[in-house]
Order: structure tokens, then C-alpha cells, then sequence
């Protein structure tokens, strides 16, 4: 019998030498595809308990994250919104591939959490107010740039941080940069380039790269030639004092 | 001699080495066996579970994006779960049953190997674990096209007085989330997995002496498993580190799977793709270790004393 398990041990560890390199080569493959990008830590251990972590550490991260995500969902019924940045993120940890988790978290912070911030009846002083609004709003950035950083081949986050920069950072210019980026994937909406070029043509001292992106859009045919388009196109003309015969629109005569 | 007594005997047949119809009569055995003691209950409880699920996202006040994740990784995990713990259970059980039934010296009595015996009682469980497999993955697209019906009727409703391409475009929207081609790859590896324990419970089932403390080690070495990759990192990427837990790690990492390399089902959910020549490689791993584990199991088998 004794003879038997060394020959058993002796299978298993020659077949242990040689996958170890596989393995290791085929982690890194996984790796390289976003695969098991889940950072799963002692902080996170204290916030989801032993059980948890444990259920985690099995395979069964969705799951807990699923979990957690509903405790949020309960937090924002309860408007605990320090809890909910807490629980996002260990749930954006576990789930770092899931572009909707870290959409949905920077959504509650930069307009839910902060608009109750702006309004919150408990602290008088306006000062504090919009501190506490501005903290939010930087949270908002901060969930969809990890988010970017864990999921740069998704469009989806680039909008929301564009959109979040243009509403309520009111800085058209990062915003269009990153409209921008959003349009350089090939399933990405076809809205993302003209935004791109809206928000350009609000920025002072771009007025003709922004000039010159939307006179290419609407020389792409009359599918482009969208009220705000025309309207933006027009502003710059004039702004810039295109001279008429150079002009690619002519707005229709007021009545 | 008196020709009235003299019987005519069967032609003389060669005894066959290895014969795939002793084996499948082993494995049809085992199946039969393993549905008589009524394991497919566990179906039942899967089907309340996503049910139960689908109705629970539909309380909150949740997008229909959360509601499709929720109810993929709840059913898939469930999926994980039911599977690894039927391959575990049914594959521990049936050494020690068949010992104490006498079942098994019936069996070696007759012209059969142990190795066909092995493999004949693998399949059998192989066999139970595809079927509920299969059926839990239909009821899983059951429940995922109730909720998409669902979510599309909704939106139809919520869509009265929208241009109709709009209402399309939002109709596909919805009809994306749901079915998607890589769902196919995560139950595959949710059945791989479950097989690959199964050949590991056998494994252990050939050395150990009662059920419990078979299921108690093929447990714990799914736990040691899930942080396997953990142990190999170390192996490999700290040069400076303290020699025993080096030593300790490597041996880790020689002896147990890498269970986190099956678990592609969470980010695949979450919208990942899976390249095909990632996952064939994947897959080709969970065979050799099932095939390797069936191989010592047998080894082990055939020198044990019975």
C-alpha cells in the first residue's frame, strides 16, 4: 500500500511540476483579457465578514456583490449615502468588470448624493453645502476613472465621465475630450462624435478645432444636420467672422 | 460416453482487455443508482431559487439591467454550487456503498478490471452531472426569458406616444442584455468543474476511510483550490521570501488545482468576452486534470486491498 501512494504522489507531483508553468502562463492570459481582476483585500474582509470573503474567495464573487449592491439599494432608500460610497466600493473591487456597477455608483454620487448634499435641510450653512456637493461630485470622477482603468475597451464609462464633466463639472473641455474617446469605439452611439465637437465649441480658445469638427460632421449628409449642430455651426461663424461666401450653413431667414 | 446427456457449450470467447459495453453497463448502473436515491429533488430547489429570484429583483425598484445581472449570477452561482456539490456527495458515497453492499466483490469477481470499474462508475456520475447540467441550464433560460418578456412588455407600456424605431432600438437594448453567445462558455466550465471534482473525490474516495471524511477533504481542497493561484504567484514572483512558506506554497501549488482559472462565470456575466483559443486552453486543462485524477484513482484502486 505504502508503495502505491508514492507512486500515486510521485504522479500527482510530476503532473503538479508541469502544469505549474501552464498555469501560471494561462493566469496571465486571463489576466491580459480582464479576467480575475477582483481585488480582494483584509480592508474588504473586515467590511464583508468572514463568510463572505470566504464565499468570495470560492467563486462566488458575483453573488456577493450582488448582495452588497442590494444592501446599497437599501442604503439609498435610507439616504445613508457615506455607507453606500462604502458599499460601492466593494462591490466595484469584487466586480471590476462590470461596467453598469461603477456606472451606477458614480450616477448616485455626483446626482443623487450630491443634490441632497446642496439641499440638505440638517446643515445651514450654504459653504458646507457645496463642499460637501463638491466631495460627491469627486467621488462620482473617481468610481468612473478606476472604472475606466479596469475597463478601458468599453465605451460606456468614457460618457458617463464626458457627461459628468460637462453637467456638473462644467468643464467642456475634459468633457469633449472625453466624448471623444467614447467615439473611438467601433459600437460606440453615433452621438458620442457630435457631442464631442458640442463640447468643444463651448470651450474658449477652441473655437476653431471645434469650427472645423463640426463643418466635417455636417458635411457627412443630412442624417447630422441636427438642431444643435446647426445652431453650434452658426455661433461660430459668427464668432469666428467666417466670411459668407465661405460659409457651409446659412441659417434660414427669421420671420 | 452417453450422447443423451452431453450439452452443447458456448463457443469459447476470448476475454477482452477492455470492453466499452462492460463499462457503460457499470455507468448506467451508477446513473440508475444515483437517480433512484432521488438527488434530481435538488432541481426543485434550484427552480424555486430562481424563481424565487426573479420575483425578488422585480420588488426593488432596480433597472432591468440590474434585475438580468442579479438573476444570471444568482442562477449561475446556484448552478456552481448544486453541481460541485453533487459531484462531490454522489462520487464519495459510491466506494464505500459498494464495499458495504458487497456490490463490488460481485463485480471484481466477474472478468471486469478495476479500471473499468473506475471509469464505468466516473461516467455514471459524469453522466448524472450532464444531465443536471442540462437541466438546470433550461430552466435557467426559462427564467431568463420570462424576465425578458416581462422587462419587453414593460417597456412597450412605458413607450405609448415613442417613435417606433425608438421603441425598437429600446427593445433590443433590452434583448442584448439577456442571451449573449458567452453564456454558452460559462456552462461548460461550470460542468467541467463539477467533473474535475467528481475525478478528485474519486481520488480521495480510493484512499479514505469513510464518506465523511472524503467529502470533509474534497471540500477542503476546493476552499485550498479557490486560492491555489494565490500560492503559485508567490512561487513565482517573490525571489526574497521566507524559504518555509516558499517550500510551502510550492507544494501547494504542485498538489491542488488551480480552481480560479474555472472561474470565468463572474466576469463573463459582467459583460467580459472570452477569446476561444483562451477558453479551449481553459477547458483542455480541466480534461487533463479530470483525465490525470481518474488515472491515480485507478492507480490507487488497483494495488487496494479489498
Amino acid at each position: 500500500m505504502r508503495k502505491t501512494a508514492a507512486v500515486a504522489v510521485a504522479i500527482l507531483a510530476l503532473f503538479g511540476a508541469s502544469k505549474m508553468h501552464f498555469e501560471q502562463q494561462l493566469a496571465e492570459e486571463h489576466r491580459a483579457a480582464f479576467f480575475h481582476g477582483a481585488k480582494l483585500n483584509l480592508n474588504m474582509r473586515q467590511q464583508i465578514g468572514q463568510l463572505g470573503f470566504l464565499a468570495a474567495l470560492s467563486g462566488f464573487r458575483s453573488v456577493v456583490a450582488d448582495y452588497l449592491w442590494i444592501e446599497a439599494h437599501g442604503a439609498w432608500e435610507r439616504t445613508e449615502w457615506g455607507r453606500m460610497a462604502l458599499l460601492f466600493n466593494n462591490v466595484t473591487a469584487l466586480e471590476p468588470r462590470n461596467v453598469m456597477f461603477w456606472d451606477l455608483s458614480a450616477w448616485h454620487m455626483g446626482y443623487n448624493a450630491s443634490n441632497f448634499a446642496i439641499r440638505n435641510p440638517k446643515e445651514p450653512r450654504q459653504a458646507l453645502r457645496i463642499k460637501a456637493q463638491r466631495e460627491y461630485f469627486k467621488l462620482a470622477e473617481d468610481f468612473l476613472l478606476r472604472g475606466i482603468e479596469n475597463n478601458p475597451d468599453h465605451y460606456k464609462l468614457f460618457e458617463s465621465l464626458a457627461t459628468l464633466y460637462k453637467e456638473k463639472f462644467d468643464d467642456h473641455y475634459k468633457a469633449s475630450q472625453y466624448y471623444d474617446k467614447a467615439a473611438q469605439f467601433p459600437f460606440s452611439p453615433s452621438y458620442e462624435k457630435r457631442f464631442a465637437a458640442y463640447e468643444l465649441s463651448r470651450c474658449p480658445d477652441h473655437e476653431q478645432e471645434a469650427y472645423e469638427k463640426l463643418v466635417k460632421l455636417y458635411r457627412m449628409g443630412e442624417n447630422e444636420w441636427l438642431p444643435t449642430l446647426l445652431s453650434r455651426l452658426n455661433y461660430l461663424q459668427e464668432k469666428l467672422n467666417i466670411p459668407p461666401d465661405q460659409r457651409v450653413y446659412t441659417p434660414p431667414a427669421k420671420k | 460416453m452417453n450422447p443423451a446427456i452431453v450439452t452443447t457449450l458456448p463457443p469459447k470467447t476470448r476475454h477482452k482487455f477492455f470492453s466499452p459495453a462492460r463499462v457503460s453497463a457499470i455507468a448506467c448502473n451508477t446513473l440508475l443508482e444515483l437517480v433512484r436515491l432521488k438527488v434530481f429533488y435538488f432541481l426543485l430547489l434550484f427552480a424555486l431559487l430562481i424563481i424565487g429570484c426573479s420575483g425578488f429583483t422585480s420588488i426593488f425598484d432596480f433597472q432591468f439591467q440590474e434585475q438580468f445581472q442579479i438573476l444570471k449570477d444568482v442562477s449561475l452561482g446556484s448552478m456552481s454550487i448544486f453541481t460541485l456539490m453533487l459531484s462531490i456527495l454522489a462520487t464519495a458515497m459510491m466506494l464505500p456503498k459498494d464495499i458495504e453492499d458487497r456490490t463490488l466483490y460481485t463485480i471484481l469477481a466477474k472478468p471486469v478490471p478495476r479500471f473499468e470499474y473506475i471509469m464505468g462508475k466516473l461516467l455514471g456520475v459524469f453522466s448524472l452531472l450532464l444531465i443536471s447540467t442540462l437541466v438546470m441550464s433550461a430552466m435557467f433560460v426559462i427564467a431568463l426569458y420570462a424576465k425578458q418578456q416581462i422587462v419587453i412588455n414593460n417597456t412597450l407600456h412605458q413607450g405609448a406616444g415613442i417613435p417606433p424605431d425608438q421603441v425598437k432600438a429600446m427593445i433590443e437594448g433590452v434583448k442584448s442584455q439577456t442571451f449573449t453567445v458567452s453564456l454558452i462558455p460559462c456552462l461548460i466550465t461550470i460542468y467541467l468543474k463539477s467533473v474535475l471534482f467528481a475525478a478528485l473525490t474519486m481520488l480521495i474516495s480510493t484512499f479514505a476511510t469513510s464518506s465523511i471524511f472524503t467529502i470533509f477533504i474534497a471540500f477542503t481542497v476546493y476552499f485550498i483550490g479557490s486560492i491555489e493561484g494565490l500560492a503559485r504567484e508567490y512561487w513565482y514572483s517573490t525571489p526574497n521570501g521566507s524559504e518555509t512558506a516558499k517550500i510551502l506554497m510550492g507544494l501547494v501549488a504542485l498538489f491542488f488545482p488551480d480552481l480560479q482559472l474555472f472561474n470565468l462565470v463572474d466576469d463573463i456575466v459582467a459583460g467580459n468576452t472570452i477569446a476561444m483559443g483562451l477558453f479551449v486552453k481553459t477547458a483542455g486543462l480541466g480534461v487533463v486534470y479530470t483525465f490525470v485524477y481518474s488515472f491515480v484513482s485507478y492507480v490507487v484502486f488497483a494495488f487496494k486491498e479489498l
